[in-house]
């Protein structure tokens, strides 16, 4: 019975790498009954746990790497061939450091911040269909789960802020919420586009919807019209602003306050607050590329033979090169600046952005020859008038001239 | 499932008296967050997964950090206060006449044992909600988003600090 | 399957809780608290009815506690917004000293 038990746990593998459905079913039948149950949810579970966190650490290196190059320098270059072993050497400093909690602090809180971060955290992959009979949890309200799940880690800022006792760690959580805060309505509301055009809030009907090509070779992916283009800038941005990652890290950046709320914290809690941070982040880029980006979609009609959990992380990583590239591209926002960039310009925007995908849903009976682009340039004037004339309203009497360069000699 | 219902009860229960009754105000908020997740599961356990999340969205990721921002707001430097009225024992007598009663109604009342079983019925699916708030109660969603308008402006201008009238006349001259 | 009352019993309970610490606490805040304890609890009742009874294709129950938990959180925004009001005022927010109308 053992063999059998084996011999159907490779062939399980070997159906689920090669996406057809229903892998888990014959594993599940060789099974005694009494286990069935756990091993099911295990099989779902522990891919995420293991897949995701490994992630982390390449994307950690990918980081210091790349901002090297941009910053002119080499990232780190000792610890394997082209440093390929850091995330080893990281994760060995950060177990081995001493943990130091404060005289004042108030333990329990001070302990329990860092796990009750993680655990919102690694609950969020549950909705996210990685390929096309790989997501978790089919919930009819996946959408919703998401941002419930995604609104509680706000409060475990706020944990870690105040049970430090530090009045730099509380001014740090306060501006680090009133950020979240303010950068979750142009999140909802560039996703809310998505879901009134598609009709469900299940994340497996949004990808299911974005399937097919026009023309024979354009994707029929929601970012390749033009609300769909503007909600997913819109909602990259906040998802930046979100992750708390520059240019919106002021609660955490080494020159600010300190470090915000993660003053206090050393060691593994540390280790878990910046897990928590990088997962965080590779899920709500997730979700931007099932909302926008077709999801496990491949981009030309010919290459259905790669396996679609590899279209969907080289999209994710897509994404997430691009915000490693803003982080050493752009400066950081003031806090101020930030609070008016979410809440004078981005929250009317992402609202006009909703009538645009109205109107591009409405006008869909237009198929005279010709028809497709009078309604992109509809949809485009809808939201592009606008974002011209709230930016220079908003710029106010700032003179934004030309860039020169002045260079010592 | 009664092993269930009952850990979430009990969590939901002792969260709720913890956050009556602490000294530390945060940890009252803290509690009381715990107490509103507790709700959530028992939403998501009765088969309204809508009503759950949206519990969990409105209540632990808004209200939860507001009254935690007025209480930061709000502190005197005086630690020792007495954290209870004067009379807070009548407070206490009064709730439970008034759990007595209402338990003795439910425990009394023959229509509610008769309902011994929930009826096996599917979930109503999110286009089945967003079909009734779009036809049915149209009118109240709209007064909802009306309500929600006047309270933001409402709660901005309230809590918007006065110009004195120094301040006022600072900006007429600034020399 | 949980019988009907155990869910009527525990929003009673929980009720009486909110009610119990809006009667006896001093702080403001905290009243506010035990005020949304109390609704948190009629909500659970709508929710255990509305389960329990034969399904209506109105799904009224459900509908009311959305339309309640939006209530709710407006009330709160207010409410917090007046107590940071008196804060401001009278440099506390201790309800026995804030009894200046009291005859």
């Amino acid at each position: 019975m053992i063999l059998e038990i084996v011999k159907s746990f490779f062939v399980m593998i070997g159906k689920a790498l090669a996406d057809q459905p229903d892998a888990k079913g014959n594993f599940l039948d060789a099974l005694p009954e009494s286990i069935r149950a756990i091993v099911s949810v295990l099989l779902s579970i522990v891919p995420i746990m293991v897949g995701f966190p490994l992630l982390f650490a390449l994307t950690t290196l990918l980081e210091r790497k790349g901002l090297g190059r941009i910053q002119n320098r080499l990232g780190p270059n000792r610890v394997g061939k082209w440093g390929i072993l850091q995330p080893v050497a990281d994760g060995l400093k950060m177990v081995t450091k001493e943990d130091i909690v404060p005289r004042n602090a108030d333990k329990l809180i001070h302990f329990l911040a860092p796990v009750v971060l993680v655990i919102p955290t690694m609950l969020a992959f549950a909705v996210i269909p990685v390929g096309r009979n790989l997501v978790p949890i089919d919930m009819d309200a996946g959408i919703l789960f998401f941002f419930a799940i995604g609104a509680s880690t706000e409060l475990t800022i706020f944990m870690a802020g105040w049970s430090s006792r530090n009045k730099y760690s509380l001014l740090g959580a306060m501006r680090a919420i009133a950020q979240m805060v303010s950068y979750e309505i142009p999140l909802i509301l560039s996703s809310v586009a998505v879901l009134m055009i598609v009709g469900s809030l299940s994340l497996v009907d949004i990808v299911n919807y974005q399937d097919g090509f026009i023309f024979g070779f354009i994707p029929r992916w929601t970012v390749f019209t033009p609300w769909g283009l503007a909600g997913c800038i819109m909602f990259l941005i906040a998802a930046l602003a979100e992750s708390n990652r520059s240019p919106f890290d002021i609660p955490e950046a080494e020159s600010e306050i300190i470090a915000g709320h993660l003053t206090e914290y050393s060691g593994f809690k540390y280790a878990l607050f910046f897990l928590a941070e990088y997962l965080g982040m590779f899920a709500i880029s997730g979700l931007g590329v099932t909302l926008f980006l077709g999801g496990w979609h491949a981009p030309f009609p010919g290459l259905n033979f790669v396996p679609t959990y590899l279209w969907f992380i080289g999209k994710l990583m897509l994404i997430v090169c691009l915000f490693i590239w803003i982080r050493g591209t752009l400066p950081r926002l003031r806090v101020d600046q930030l609070l008016n960039f979410a809440w004078k310009f981005m929250l009317p925007l992402s609202l006009i952005n909703l009538v645009s995908a109205a109107a591009w849903h409405f006008s869909a009976v237009w198929d005279f020859t010709g028809g497709i682009l009078v309604r992109w340039m509809l949809s485009a004037v809808i939201i592009g008038f606008p974002y011209a004339w709230l930016g220079r309203g908003l710029a106010g009497d700032k003179k934004i001239t030309l860039r020169t360069y002045r260079y010592a000699d | 499932m009664p092993i269930a219902f009952a850990i979430i009860a009990a969590l939901t229960v002792v969260s709720a008296v913890a956050a009556m009754s602490l000294r530390n105000l945060v940890h009252c908020a803290l509690c009381l967050a715990v107490a509103f997740a507790g709700l959530a599961a028992l939403y998501l356990q009765l088969g309204a997964p809508f009503a759950g999340w949206a519990q969990v969205l409105v209540y632990i990721g808004a209200v939860a950090i507001l009254i935690v921002f007025a209480i930061l707001l709000t502190r005197s430097d005086a630690p020792s206060q007495p954290t209870f009225s004067r009379s807070w024992i009548v407070g206490v007598a009064v709730a439970l006449v008034v759990f007595v009663i209402l338990a003795r109604a439910i425990s009394s009342s023959s229509p509610v044992h008769n309902i011994s079983e929930a009826p096996e019925r599917p979930e109503p699916t999110i286009k089945a909600i967003g079909n009734q708030l779009m036809t049915r109660y149209i009118l109240p969603l709209e007064a909802m988003g009306l309500l929600l308008t006047a309270a933001t402006i409402g709660a901005v201008i309230i809590a918007m600090r006065e110009p004195k009238p120094a301040d006022a006349e600072r900006k007429q001259n600034p020399s | 399957m949980t019988p009907l009352h155990y869910y009527l019993l525990l929003s009673a309970l929980i009720f009486c809780i909110g009610l119990a610490g809006a009667l006896a606490r001093r702080n403001a805040i905290l009243v506010l608290v035990g005020i949304e304890l109390m609704l948190n609890a009629a909500n659970l009742n709508f929710i255990a009815f509305w389960r329990y009874l034969p399904a209506d294709a109105a799904v009224t129950g459900l509908m009311f506690v959305i339309f309640s938990i939006a209530v709710a959180a407006a009330e709160a925004a207010v409410g917090l917004a007046l107590i940071i009001s008196i804060y401001r005022h009278y440099k506390t927010v201790n309800l026995d000293k804030v009894d200046s109308l009291k005859g």
